[in-house]
């Protein structure tokens, strides 16, 4: 049955008449997706450049970092980081990446760019709505970054924001006035922006399709972005009220957070019947969804470019939608993971184990369909494949730290311990990222209208793809050793022996992190000076690629595409000698040599 | 290059397979008694998954290794057993484990937060503050003092908001910077925070519990080898969490009667 909707009903807008309404305040979903990506962009080596300085410091603690003293005379007076100075990069660290680069690059970016495409769509329902969700979200980044600059600098307290460290105000110490207020302003203005994107995201998905753009006939990646946008509704807005909450028990004395009798800096607090757990149910009610939020985009756009490199259709289209669904539906009961040892009654912590340990099947169901797709297939290497590739390689070992941490037995030796971040790296972090650069290598020619060059691309591969295990995996040694996390020197006794490991990890971090400016110049250089990008570079079939590149302000130059085909027709043979046939072909296949199933 | 990658993934995977091999970093041995079974729940996990982690690496290179650069001369085939096949391998593979790991996770679970305290057992208060920890042991009359958190006082070095003058019960309370125990008795810990959120790590004694604001919570261990061993506090509290800690010291019995009677003495 072929869907209904054809996107002539929907009244759009017109071309943009000024440079503001082109480039700055645009309402076109792929200028609002290049934004995005740009803000993950910066984001991504702000983020690394913190990244840098606390390797540093945790290999070398006693290093005076050349510059740093400048840069900051009252956190690292002479270069030297002071605890709290570390502390507050770790926390900008941390939030800059969770939510300014693995929620906006691979999902807000992308999504924004290639799903109103891939659907066959000229935008977004409601295109106010979408500017007005990146400027929000450029603002949140803004706000956050500005606490470096007031006060006493930015919050120490950690990406999880654990209260009553964050609600008690400066007495605390450095950054936990201000600082954390604005962190969590930010917060709260990041989860506007996602929740106005997720509402343009559900009805481009449902009401925007083109004729004969069946569920069945949809991308990967519309089905993950699609999935993620429902998980976004409901996790973002549980940590907006939540961030509000925290505001008002630092502005207007409410306890939400803090309950009576604390006494910080000998001091008796003015709070009183407040729930320090409740944060925590509340903040990892979104921040497990979040770990999905980040990595489901990751999947579709590895599952879509999987696809086109092994010139074949994933074994069954529909059992990955429905693992990717179950990982969304699982991510809301297994949040209580994270507080195995927090003060929660032991039999919620039993409760919480199981389904984390069952969520390891529908991400182990993927992996194989994955591998099982590859099998007998046409791999063509180039970079966006090379990074899909190392995409599984590091998903599977990140997952298979996911079963130590789901047994409640088991955290209480790892809990708050490097084996965490390694787990965390590798399954949310590395992984996502390398979705970013897979799908970076693979539409930048659709996205900008030039090709990057491949042999820049694939030595950014191999130095990451080797740089990441050697910075991460050490980490799970670290954990194992019962190496505890966030902190800025190893003064315990069983953990002096460690700092050798924690020196080898930095060494990668530098180098790693050197090789991503091989990355930069090759988006740089290829955005103005790349090879001109055809319509169809990598001889793909979804609808993104039957029209120009870059695609014109309604995508397809007055063209209303009609759908033929389920998108991924590959490993066919065509009148026309090609193997693979466009969604919007009216074409048949000569013979088939192998089918999607379902 | 597709070659190089699948070399590079085994290397990788045999590499880091290494030091877990070879046991070159690992915790603090245990001194526990339910310890042992935390550790054989950790070297069952650490088996299988490992088994998957090496398996997987291996089926993604043997793969890369053989289908990459193939022309249109080479048919593409379907993996046997199909897409079913996989989703019944999942759930036979991987669900056992789980449940394999899940129910024999839940026993040692259960023996550090479900059995009973035996008659007996030992009572000690743990403190947590920005960024020490304090212990208070009854004195004689096995009672603990209430606390007067408005009497807290790091400066008058009332850490605990004793009244000793109007409270007889906390009269003979006796309050340490370290925690002693007698080796072999089963202790229960009562756990209290007047700041913030702290936690209790033990790594020898396979115990982390946080400390909760607004909560009293209680565990209980026995240590069964006599030494020195580090408490650190696993939840970020401020500048100086990388600093606090403190020594839990496992004593004979004699050792420890002496050693509380030195410190009644110091109070």
């Amino acid at each position: 049955m072929h869907d209904v909707r054809a996107t002539q009903e929907v009244k759009h807008h017109g071309p943009p008449a000024s440079f503001i309404r082109k480039y700055i305040f645009s309402i076109d979903h792929k200028v609002i997706g290049r934004q995005y990506y740009g803000l993950g962009l910066l984001a991504v080596f702000v983020g690394m450049g913190l990244s840098w300085l606390m390797r540093l410091h945790l290999g070398w603690t006693s290093l005076a970092i050349p510059g740093l003293g400048w840069l900051n005379p009252v956190g690292a007076p002479g270069g030297l980081m002071t605890p709290e100075y570390y502390l507050q990069l770790m926390t900008m660290h941390g939030t800059i990446m969770v939510f300014f680069v693995l929620t906006v690059a691979p999902f807000a970016a992308f999504g924004n760019f290639f799903l109103p495409i891939q659907v066959g769509a000229e935008d977004m329902p409601f295109p106010h709505i979408n500017m007005m969700s990146f400027w929000v979200t450029f603002a949140a980044f803004a706000v956050l970054i500005s606490s470096f600059f007031f006060g006493d600098g930015p919050s120490l307290a950690g990406w999880t924001a654990y209260a009553p460290l964050t609600a008690v105000g400066s007495i605390a110490g450095p950054g936990q006035g201000l600082g954390q207020v604005l962190w969590a302003f930010s917060i709260a203005l990041f989860c506007v922006g996602q929740l106005l994107g997720s509402l343009n995201f559900i009805p481009t998905t449902l009401d925007l399709r083109a004729k004969g753009m069946t569920f069945s006939r949809m991308p990967q990646t519309v089905w993950a972005w699609f999935i993620t946008s429902c998980m976004g509704l409901t996790a973002f807005s549980v940590l907006m009220p939540a961030c509000i909450l925290l505001i008002m028990d630092h502005l207007i004395g409410t306890s939400f957070f803090v309950p009576s009798n604390l006494v910080v800096s000998d001091q008796l607090q003015p709070h009183s019947g407040g729930s320090t757990l409740l944060w925590q149910h509340l903040f990892w009610f979104f921040g497990h969804p979040e770990v999905y939020i980040a990595i489901v985009p990751a999947m579709g756009i590895v599952s879509h470019v999987l696809i086109t490199s092994l010139r074949r259709p994933l074994l069954s289209w529909k059992t990955i939608v429905a693992s990717m669904v179950s990982l969304a539906f699982l991510s809301y009961m297994v949040y209580g993971h994270h507080m195995f040892v927090s003060g929660m009654n032991p039999v919620s912590s039993l409760v919480f184990s199981f389904p984390t340990l069952i969520i390891t099947i529908p991400s182990t169901i993927i992996v194989l369909i994955w591998l099982g797709s590859i099998y007998q297939s046409r791999l063509r290497v180039n970079s966006a494949s090379l990074f899909a590739l190392g995409f599984i390689s590091m998903f599977i070992t990140g997952g298979v730290s996911g079963f130590f941490l789901a047994q409640p037995s088991l955290d209480i030796m790892l809990h708050a311990t490097y084996f965490v971040v390694g787990h965390f790296h590798f399954v949310m972090a590395v992984a996502a990222i390398f979705g970013i650069f897979s799908g970076t290598y693979f539409w930048f020619p659709k996205m900008f209208g030039r090709m990057m060059n491949e042999p820049l691309g694939k030595l950014h591969f191999w130095l990451t793809f080797v740089g990441v295990y050697g910075i991460f995996m050490p980490f799970h040694y670290l954990g194992l050793a019962a190496n505890v996390r966030r902190y800025q020197a190893f003064v315990d006794d069983y953990t002096t022996r460690l700092v050798p490991v924690h020196q080898f990890s930095t060494i990668f971090a530098l180098f790693t992190g050197a090789a991503q400016l091989i990355f930069l110049y090759n988006l740089i250089h290829s955005r103005f000076w790349g090879k001109l990008a055809t319509d169809n570079p990598w001889e793909s079939t979804s609808l993104e690629w039957t029209t120009t590149s870059p695609p014109p302000y309604d995508n397809f130059g007055g063209r209303h595409p009609i759908i033929y085909h389920d998108p991924y027709q590959f490993g066919v043979q065509t009148a026309s000698g090609t193997d693979y046939i466009m969604q919007d072909s009216p074409e048949e296949s000569v013979s088939e040599e192998t089918r999607s199933s379902s | 290059m597709a070659k190089l990658l699948a070399v590079t993934i085994l290397v990788i995977a045999a590499v880091s397979a290494i030091p877990i091999e070879e046991h070159i970093w690992t915790a603090p041995a245990d001194i526990s008694t339910h310890g042992p079974l935390i550790d054989s729940q950790m070297s069952d996990t650490m088996g299988e998954t490992g088994l998957c982690f090496l398996a997987g690496q291996f089926v993604l290179a043997l793969f890369i290794w053989m289908y990459s650069g193939r022309g249109r001369e080479h048919r593409i085939g379907r993996f046997p057993g199909g897409a079913t096949g996989l989703v019944i391998a999942a759930f036979l593979i991987v669900g056992t484990e789980v449940i394999a790991l899940g129910v024999l996770g839940s026993k040692a679970w259960a023996q550090v937060y479900f059995a009973p305290l035996k008659p007996g057992a030992m009572t000690v208060e743990a403190q947590a503050g920005q960024f020490a920890f304090y212990f208070r042991y009854p004195g004689p009359d096995g009672k603990f003092g209430p606390i007067h958190p408005e009497m807290i006082s790091d400066a008058t070095e009332n850490f605990y908001g004793l009244d000793t003058q109007n409270d007889p019960a906390s009269k003979d309370d006796i309050v340490t910077a370290e925690m002693a125990i007698p080796v072999d008795r089963e202790i229960q810990l009562w756990m209290h925070s007047k700041d913030l959120g702290h936690s209790f790590y033990v790594p020898a004694l396979r115990i982390q519990q946080d400390f909760v604001p607004g909560l009293d919570l209680s565990i209980h261990f026995t240590a069964n080898k006599i030494g020195k061993y580090e408490i650190v506090c696993t939840q970020l509290c401020g500048l100086g969490h990388y600093n606090m800690k403190a020594y839990l010291e496992v004593m004979s019995r004699q050792d420890f009667d002496a050693w509380l009677k030195q410190q009644a003495a110091l109070q």
